[in-house]
């Protein structure tokens, strides 16, 4: 039950992109097609996840028990960035369009905050490991979901009138914006 | 002179021609997540303009040293120190602050900005203009936290650092303060930068 809790928190109630600002720079870069947006959301998904476990094992297993917490944010980044490195030779070899259509935001991924913010969140509420990794995977989720729903509505928008000046980042900030209101009416599940 | 000019150009270009936040939307996630209040909008510019003013002058000096294979994660590791530095001090000096922004100061060494002023910038430039260019990026990215901050606590919370300012009767937009207040005031100042451009190049 707790580890549902934290599941649908992490994913809807405190959604990482549209209430924590964690991850903007894919939100607002791969949103333009919903196709691209999916397999975003599955790549960072997956090196949530990991990187959930990982960082628990490497915080827990070695930097408390020698006293080298002022190592965790180096620790934690490099341990990414390799994560990352990982997942971007797996998906050239499975799937080159996919790879392509990714472009610059698949190495980016170790720069895109919500993971290095994962983990230390994850440390920050001292989570046990079961949690950890659940709050990895809800996080995920809840980042596919407000990236594909963010995809989906710039879809559409190819066809409106936008005024110029407002035209790319501008509207996307500002329907980002109604899209956090509508999540606000999640406050009350939990 | 052509060498003073550009120069010059080097520090004035983050301020606004190329400012990372509006122009290049570089480094958002703290942008919209600390600017509740001018305090914390401010706290998060200086901080992060610390971040990007060491590691430009450092990895510029290294620049000929660091492998071209290696040298994403030889920046990180660079900044990710600072950033632990800037982080320790906050907390031992100003400990209101740093419980404030949380988690938002070691997310500083994953701002895009930081990293992308390196790439770009310092691993190919000399010192001297690599940190011209940090102090320009990090006004730039501090005027626009402030901005966007104190239009945030003035509608949000009718206050400027804590000072009442709005006139009695004036109930306060919460939304301001909350999520889509963020996204919405970002977005409207997005739209103004562009047109303000549009109006100066006619």
């Amino acid at each position: 039950m707790e580890l549902l809790v934290i599941f649908i928190s992490a994913a809807i109630v405190n959604n990482f992109v549209l209430s924590q600002f964690l991850g903007i720079c894919p939100f607002v870069g791969v949103s333009k097609r919903v196709d691209s947006a999916v397999s975003m959301g599955m790549a960072v998904t997956f090196v949530m996840t990991i990187t959930a476990v990982v960082t628990w094992l490497i915080y827990h297993l070695l930097l408390v028990p020698y006293n080298l917490e002022i190592l965790q944010y180096v620790s934690f980044i490099l341990v990414i960035a390799s994560l990352v490195q990982l997942v971007e030779m797996f998906i050239r070899k499975v799937s080159k369009p996919l790879y392509d259509a990714l472009g610059i935001f698949l190495p980016l991924i170790t720069t895109n905050c919500a993971i290095l913010g994962l983990a230390l969140i994850a440390v920050l509420r001292e989570y046990s490991f079961m949690e950890s990794l659940i709050y990895g995977i809800g996080a995920g989720a809840g980042f596919t979901l407000a990236l594909v729903i963010m995809a989906g509505i710039r879809e559409e928008l190819e066809l409106a009138d936008v005024p110029k000046h407002f035209q790319g980042a501008g509207i996307t900030m500002i329907i980002a914006g109604s899209l956090a209101l509508a999540f606000m009416g999640f406050a009350g599940l939990i | 002179m052509a060498k003073k000019v550009s120069l010059l150009e080097d520090f004035t270009k983050g301020i606004w021609k190329e400012n990372p936040i509006l122009i290049a939307l570089l480094g958002l996630c703290p942008t919209l997540a600390v600017t509740i209040s001018v305090e914390n909008g401010l706290a998060m510019g200086l901080a992060a303009s610390f971040v990007l003013i060491c590691s430009s002058t450092l990895i510029s000096l290294l620049r000929n040293l660091i492998p071209k294979q290696v040298r994403i994660a030889s920046f990180i590791v660079i900044i990710a120190t600072f950033v632990t530095i800037a982080d320790r001090y906050l907390a031992a000096f100003y400990p209101e602050i740093s419980k404030n922004l949380g988690p938002f100061i070691p997310l500083i060494i994953v701002n895009c900005m930081i990293l992308g002023r390196q790439e770009a910038f310092a691993s190919k430039n000399g010192v001297g203009r690599s940190i011209l260019d940090a102090l320009g990026m990090g006004l730039g990215f501090t005027l626009v936290l402030l901005i966007l901050s104190a239009i945030r606590e003035l509608l949000g919370s009718g206050t400027i650092l804590g000072y009442q300012i709005m006139w009695d009767s004036f109930s306060p937009w919460m939304v301001m303060i909350l999520p889509p207040g963020a996204f919405l005031t970002l977005g409207l100042m997005i739209g103004a930068s562009n047109w303000i451009n549009d109006r100066r190049a006619r």
